[in-house]
């Protein structure tokens, strides 16, 4: 899911917009595969699949890869559908400095949120 | 031709609330049984503009809102800049006696959503003989805070963007667009500190009403719980819970979340017409 993310965002010009003051490296934690995503200027420059050895980032989102393929269902299941429904239960950790990720919250739910539109285009095709 | 306008009427009230002078913003609409409805933290009346331009609602009740002081168009009192705001249970309770004193409201039925729905519970506790009946939209007896709140009001992040974002996951992903980011812009307009002050009732013990749940009687005053199934905060297993701990009905509603009056008016309605011919009943 995360090949296409760049791509997904990139294309979406408001999305781009509204993190237009954004520039920082986040960590996204699939199970234990960690991958490094670049954002500047709300565009997403740089996905960097782990293992790293001295990874630098801001903050880091860290989930089970079963929650992450039900939160990325183009209508995922109740209680899948937010980062923050996943931190409730449990099912997500969002740890390091967390002040890029609070500060630009709305641009980066759409941001984790963008590979949906893959499942879409998919489900479309078929 | 003469302007079209919504019937609802938005007014101001000079009165007395919490022992200290208010303007009270209160809008109305709709003639009947007075139904006064509660917004929720961070939020104002506005949400509750579907139900008061609906004529299956007014046409059998007097729908009745009102900003909280620090919300929408109640301003804070005066020294506001001095305090940090902070909602507690006794206050909340005290202010919504105070609203109805001031509006000369005799047992009205009151709604409330979110921070709404929990005060409905410690009015069914404590003043059960002062309402005709009581709902509770996103009812939950008790809530856990899951992100540290100081995030939302600090200088170096824009307070409306952060609690629009904290709550934009909240609202059904099925819900109508409009319907979604008109209830995310109420929050982008709340006050500096002013959700966060709401979350202190609804997060911290103060507003914990779990061990009170088996002395609600609700022979003395009817209870009806609504929940939407999107809901992570207030979730329905909660309201599930309320209802069978007080024998209250409950109805969960599907792809609705955790503000139906505002994120979807329409199919709420749906859910809440029954509930309001029981009461009618009554």
């Amino acid at each position: 899911m995360l090949d296409t993310i760049a791509r997904l965002v990139n294309a979406d010009e408001k999305l781009v917009r509204r993190g237009r003051f954004v520039d920082t490296t986040f960590l996204l934690a699939i199970d234990n595969a960690d991958t490094l995503i670049r954002v500047q200027e709300g565009r997403i420059t740089n996905v960097t699949r782990g293992p790293f050895i001295t990874p630098d980032y801001s903050f880091a989102l860290r989930a089970p890869r079963d929650v992450w393929q039900k939160f990325w269902q183009p209508l995922p299941p109740i209680g899948f559908n937010d980062v923050f429904a996943l931190v409730k239960q449990k099912l997500m950790r969002v740890e390091g400095d967390l002040h890029p990720f609070m500060a630009n919250l709305l641009y980066f739910k759409d941001v984790l949120a963008a590979p949906r539109k893959e499942g879409g285009e998919r489900q479309g095709k078929r | 031709m003469s302007p079209r306008f919504e019937p609802i009427a938005g007014r101001y009230l000079p009165c007395t609330l919490l022992g200290e002078p208010h303007r009270l913003y209160v809008e109305e609409a709709g003639d009947g049984i007075p139904l006064l409805c509660l917004h929720t933290a961070g939020a104002d009346t506005r949400q509750y503009r579907g139900l008061m331009n609906d004529k299956r609602v007014t046409g059998h009740f007097r729908v009745i809102a009102f900003d909280m002081p620090w919300h929408g168009k109640t301003s804070p009192p005066a020294g506001w800049q001095e305090r940090e705001y902070q909602l507690s249970a006794p206050d909340y309770i005290k202010l919504i006696l105070d609203v109805c004193e001031a509006l000369e409201l005799d047992k009205p039925v009151a709604m409330g959503c979110s921070i709404g729905g929990r005060i409905v519970l410690h009015l069914a506790h404590q003043h059960p003989d002062r309402f005709r009946a009581l709902i509770g939209l996103e009812s939950a007896p008790y809530a856990e805070a899951y992100y540290d709140l100081s995030w939302l009001n600090r200088p170096d992040v824009h307070g409306g963007m952060v609690c629009a974002g904290v709550v934009s996951g909240l609202v059904a992903p099925t819900a109508p667009d409009a319907g979604r980011w008109e209830t995310l812009w109420h929050y982008m307009q709340s006050g500096p500190g002013v959700f966060k002050g709401d979350l202190y009732f609804y997060t911290t013990k103060d507003g914990d009403v779990r061990d009170k749940l088996g002395e609600i009687d609700i022979t003395r005053c009817p209870l009806f719980l609504l929940t939407g199934e999107y809901d992570y905060s207030c979730t329905t297993e909660a309201t599930l819970a309320i209802a069978e701990r007080t024998g209250a009905p409950a109805t969960i509603m599907k792809d609705l979340g955790h503000f139906p009056m505002s994120e979807d008016p329409e199919k709420f309605i749906g859910y809440l017409l029954p509930v309001l011919e029981k009461i009618r009943a009554l």
